[in-house]
This record gives C-alpha cells, sequence and structure tokens, in this order.
C-alpha cells in the first residue's frame, strides 16, 4: 500500500468514527462499541480489498459483504456513503421512521445490504451459502463476513464453519472482530470461545491472526493472504479494540449500546478533532 | 372475566422491570432458576443475578441452548425462567420449545422482552410480532401479555404458581399503569377495565391503555366505549369475547402483532364458531414488517395509538 493510499484511508476512518458519533448521537440510540470497533476492516475491504465497482455498486460479479454482526451497521451506512451510494442525509435519519437506514441492516428497506441481519451468527450461514452458489456458478466472487466473537457462542456458526471447511470454500473468508467484548461483560467470562483459531483448523480453515485490527498494513497483508489460500476457507482473527478511538469508550462493554448525552457528544467530537 | 373500572392511568413504568422485581420476590426459592443470553439488563434478569449468582446462568448467545438447557433444569426440579428478548426466545429456538419443552411437558417459563414494534429503533429484525402465532400454535402453550407494570406482576406470580410451560410476553418501552397496584389473577382471564355500550375494544399488551386513553376521550364526545385488557391471548377469555360482542356497533381488536395468528383472529374464528355476528374491525401490523423508529412514533404511524385507535372507533359508529 502507498502512503498516498494510506494517508487516505486514515482520513477516512476518522470520517466514519465522526459519522457512528453523529448517528447515534441523533438517533439518540444504536451500537457504537461494536461499530467502532470494525472501521478500518470495513475501509480496506470496500476501498481496497474487495472487486466492486462504485459506480455500479449491484454489478454482478462483485464480491459479497456480509455484516453478520448487524449491530454495528452505523459503520457501514457511513461507508455506503463515502462511496457515494446514499446520500449523507440519510445518515441524519438513521433509526428513524422517516428514514431508510435501519437500525440492523435490512435488505428489503435498503438492497446495499447483500442480506438482512441482526440475529447474530445468521449472516455465516448466508456467507457460506453466498460462497457456494458463487462456486457454482463458475464465478470469481469472493465473499466476505464480519462476524463477532460473541457470535462464536452461537451454535449456527459453527454449522456454517464446518459445512465451509468441508466444501473447501475457498471464495470465502471470514473477518473475526476480536474485541473480547459482549454486551454483558468481557467475552472470556461469559462462554470462552478460545481457542478459536484451533477450532476452526480443526474444521478446516486456514487461519491467520492480525495483532492491531485497526493497522491497515497488517490488516492489508492480511486480506492478501486470504486471497492466495487455495482449497480452503479462511478466518482472519483481528484483535481490536471495542469504542476505538474515544477515549471513554475504549474497552468499556457499557458502550456496546448507550444514548450519548450533549456532554459526551461534544467530547467524543472533540477527540475526533471537530469543535462544536 | 373479572370487572374493574379504571378512571385514569397512573405514571409511567416499564413493564420488563416487572420481571426483575417479580424474580426477587420468588428468589428464595431454591427451585427459580434464571438463564439468560447476555441480554440481562436489557430484560431486567441481571437484578436476580446480582442477588443470587448460583441460581443465574449466563451463557451468552444460545437461545437453541438456552431452551434445552431449561427442559433439562426442569427434568430435575428446578422451575426455569429464561430470558432473552422476544424475537430470540420464540424465532431462534423454536423447535427446542416444542420437543424439548413442550412436547416432553416441562415446568418452563419463556419470558420475553421487547415483544412487538414497541422495541423501536433498533427495528423489524428485532420487532417481534408474530410470537403469538409460533407460541399459540404449540399445544398447551399458555400466552400471556400483561398491558402494564402491575398486570405483569399479577401474571408473572399466576405463571410461578402454575405448573406447566407458559410464555410471556414483556415489552421494553415505559408505560403509563392501567392498574393501581397487582392483583390476583387466574391464568386465561381477560379483565373488563371500562364499560360502555357502543364499540368493545379488545386489546392485549400496552395497546390497552391507548384503547383506554381514547375509551376516557370519547366518552366526552358521547361515545360509550368499553376496553378488555386480554392479558392472556391463548387461551382465550371466551365469556370476555361474548360480552364485548353484545355492543351496538362491534369489536374492535387492537395488538401489536400482524393478523395471522394473532388475537383478533382468535377472536374472529371464536365468534364464527358461536355463531354470532358482529361488526369486527382490526388495528394490528397486517401482514407487514416493521422498522425502526421511537416506539411513540411507530405506533402513530401504524395507527396503534389512542388517535389511531379513536379514528377506527369513530369509522365503526359511522
Ligand atoms: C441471536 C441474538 N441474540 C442476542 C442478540 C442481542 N445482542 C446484540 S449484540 C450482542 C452481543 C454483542 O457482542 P459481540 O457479538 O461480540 O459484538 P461486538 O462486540 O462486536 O459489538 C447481543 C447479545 C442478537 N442480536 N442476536
Ligand atoms: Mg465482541
Amino acid at each position: 500500500m502507498n502512503p498516498d493510499e494510506l494517508k487516505d484511508l486514515k482520513e477516512k476512518a476518522l470520517q466514519v468514527r465522526r459519522d457512528i458519533i453523529e448517528m447515534t448521537y441523533r438517533a439518540q440510540s444504536g451500537h457504537q462499541g461494536g461499530a467502532l470497533s470494525w472501521v478500518e476492516i470495513g475501509l480496506l475491504l470496500f476501498f481496497k480489498v474487495m472487486n466492486i465497482r462504485r459506480e455500479d455498486p449491484f454489478y454482478e460479479d462483485r464480491d459479497r459483504f456480509v455484516l453478520s454482526k448487524g449491530h454495528a451497521c452505523a459503520t457501514l451506512y457511513s461507508i455506503w456513503s463515502l462511496l457515494g451510494w446514499i446520500d449523507r442525509e440519510e445518515l441524519w435519519k438513521f433509526r428513524r421512521v422517516d428514514g431508510m437506514l435501519q437500525g440492523h441492516p435490512s435488505r428489503r428497506r435498503t438492497p446495499l445490504a447483500e442480506t438482512s441481519t441482526g440475529s447474530l451468527s445468521q449472516g455465516t450461514s448466508v456467507a457460506v451459502g453466498m460462497a457456494l452458489g458463487l462456486k457454482m456458478w463458475g464465478k470469481p466472487s469472493r465473499v466476505y463476513a464480519l462476524i463477532s466473537d460473541a457470535e462464536l457462542q452461537e451454535g449456527q456458526t459453527w454449522e456454517a464453519v464446518e459445512t465451509a471447511g468441508n466444501k473447501g470454500l475457498d471464495n470465502l473468508t471470514f473477518i473475526l472482530d476480536y474485541n473480547g467484548l459482549q454486551i454483558e461483560g468481557d467475552v472470556h467470562e461469559i462462554n470462552d470461545p478460545t481457542p478459536i483459531e484451533e477450532k476452526f483448523r480443526a474444521f478446516k480453515w486456514e487461519t491467520y491472526r492480525v495483532e492491531d485490527g485497526h493497522d491497515f498494513v497488517q490488516l492489508y497483508e492480511a486480506f492478501t493472504w486470504a486471497k492466495g489460500v487455495k482449497g480452503k476457507p479462511q478466518l482472519i482473527v483481528a484483535r481490536t479494540v471495542k469504542g476505538k478511538g474515544i477515549s471513554f469508550m475504549e474497552n468499556r462493554y457499557e458502550w456496546h449500546s448507550k444514548v450519548l448525552t450533549e456532554d459526551l457528544y461534544r467530547k467524543a467530537m472533540k477527540e475526533l478533532g471537530v469543535h462544536l | 372475566m373479572k370487572r374493574y373500572e379504571i378512571k385514569t392511568l397512573g405514571p409511567p413504568k416499564a413493564i420488563r422491570e416487572a420481571y426483575g422485581d417479580f424474580l426477587l420476590s420468588v428468589g428464595e426459592d431454591e427451585r427459580v432458576v434464571v438463564i439468560d443470553c447476555d441480554l440481562g439488563h436489557s430484560t431486567k434478569a441481571a437484578k436476580f443475578g446480582e442477588r443470587y449468582p448460583d441460581r443465574y446462568v449466563e451463557i451468552g448467545i444460545q437461545e437453541q441452548n438456552m431452551m434445552g438447557m431449561a427442559a433439562g433444569l426442569a427434568a430435575v426440579g428446578k422451575i426455569p425462567f429464561t430470558s432473552t428478548f422476544a424475537i430470540f426466545s420464540t424465532g431462534r429456538p423454536w423447535e427446542q420449545i416444542r420437543l424439548s419443552i413442550a412436547y416432553s411437558n416441562f415446568n418452563v417459563k419463556i419470558v420475553a422482552t421487547h415483544g412487538g414494534i414497541a422495541t423501536g429503533e433498533d427495528g423489524a429484525s428485532h420487532q417481534m410480532t408474530e410470537d403469538f402465532a409460533l407460541m399459540g400454535a404449540i399445544p398447551g402453550m399458555k400466552v400471556l401479555s400483561p398491558s402494564d407494570y402491575y398486570s405483569a406482576l399479577s401474571v408473572l406470580r399466576a405463571v410461578y404458581e402454575y405448573e406447566g410451560y407458559v410464555y410471556i410476553r414483556l415489552v421494553r418501552p415505559k408505560t403509563p399503569t392501567v392498574y393501581p397496584e397487582e392483583f390476583p389473577y387466574s391464568l386465561g382471564e381477560a379483565n373488563l377495565i371500562k364499560d360502555g355500550e357502543d364499540v368493545a375494544v379488545i386489546a392485549t399488551g400496552i395497546p390497552v391503555h391507548h384503547a383506554l386513553k381514547a375509551a376516557l376521550d370519547l366518552e366526552k364526545e358521547g361515545v360509550s366505549v368499553a376496553v378488555y385488557d386480554f392479558l392472556s391471548v391463548k387461551p382465550l377469555d371466551e365469556e370476555a369475547v361474548m360480552d364485548a360482542a353484545r355492543k351496538r356497533h362491534g369489536v374492535l381488536v387492537v395488538e401489536d402483532h400482524v393478523f395471522w395468528g394473532g388475537l383478533g383472529m382468535a377472536v374472529s374464528s371464536l365468534l364464527a364458531r358461536k355463531g354470532i355476528s358482529v361488526p369486527l374491525s382490526f388495528v394490528n401490523m397486517g401482514d407487514e414488517f416493521g422498522r425502526s423508529g421511537k416506539y411513540e412514533e411507530l405506533y402513530r404511524y401504524y395507527g396503534l395509538d389512542a388517535e389511531g385507535i379513536k379514528a377506527r372507533i369513530r369509522e365503526m359508529i359511522g
């Protein structure tokens, strides 16, 4: 990745974080923590890794993206706006009765969402189905699904993982947003999903760990690795910080989803370089 | 059916708070076990967990496993209360409920918060508007839907004393109380909370207080409306339905649920079976998914609030 690209992505990351705060403040609801933790992953996918066409979001041979951890959709909507796929004004109507951006991705109301999600772990199987179907058609398209660490507690995740492994779906990449937290606390204390990579490898997946899931360079190496894997689906485990970028939200499980007061909204925006 | 004469609504109090408060009141009973799927602070089950950590089982996001485990706990003499949002209490683990709990006939209490479009901003993915249908279809399942904080306490108490599997739909928002305090309740009963001559409103859940508000307003316009609080969707209080059917201009059924398999369909089928011909009207989610928005805005949008109910009653009396 060249320095200009990197600079541009970093600027975009700041913009997406501002959007997440602005959207959840205006809506007086929504999920900040898990949205902030996949900003870099999302931007890199949509602006560098995935084969998509900005001028034609529904281009038939596009790579597909599934946001299995659907509650974190503020990030996705902000990215859509940066791609020019939706009007930025729509962002400020997030979660409102007069808006189209639903509290969780809705293919029905916004077909840009490849599938509706919000019930955790359902996206995993849909992604497997997409990857299988694309292979049946002999298409070159790849499927990327962002999953959360708490989704590893759901049985459906493991059904999807087993099938993808046995079918050798090498056009499928799961990115695990490993922020260590869920709503009620630390995932390892609530119902420990580790050892994660060993489990996936037992199911015939290849795995790769990114120590800093907010570092574009490390993430890019991981995605490059994934494209090179043959015969097996790939898991990228990205260590992330829930609430990344806002000091009082970082690693605080309460900030999974919390109403932003005006004071805290100003404080958050200030940390993102916006002085109101 | 019991008769009350409710003349005013009380200050707002969230129905789901009743769940936490109720659990604390029976916490000393060693048989009570509460299972949570990473939503304890939302469902208010966490209140129990703070006082009785040994009988509060936090398993993370595993709703199917929760229902199976509840069956197992009941098999060895516990009284398990499962807690999560209505969508994840019914849709995801439906077959576990059907076979492991109902067909095996275990004493499991399925407590669901966040029923209906009242769930609000999270949107249709989280708004369970098909739970009466899904749960009601299971043989022997009782389906309860309290209308306020106090009726929720009353229903939960009855559910706890009853031996058998039950589904209880609670909701997220803070809404005005209908009853002044907890009252004795037997499963299956509806309450007449306001009498009237022209139209009867049969409602369940938080639409009940909207219906009462509508009825009290219409009183001032000289329209006399009866309001029935169907705390139980299944079994259906047949006596209450028959009582309602005697009104001059007909019966309006209001629920935060799709038409198919809901209270409206149950009432229609009973009246048809009894050979009673009475004009029927419905306010519900029809055959639609909800959408994101604040609870109050959504109730206005879909005509489920007092204004919507009034408008429909005016249409009925022509
Ligand atoms: C099946 C299901 N059960 C429960 C929930 C409620 N819920 C929303 S987010 C969440 C957990 C959040 O933790 P995680 O999945 O790790 O997401 P992240 O930390 O990335 O935000 C839960 C339990 C849900 N959306 N789906
Ligand atoms: Mg997490």
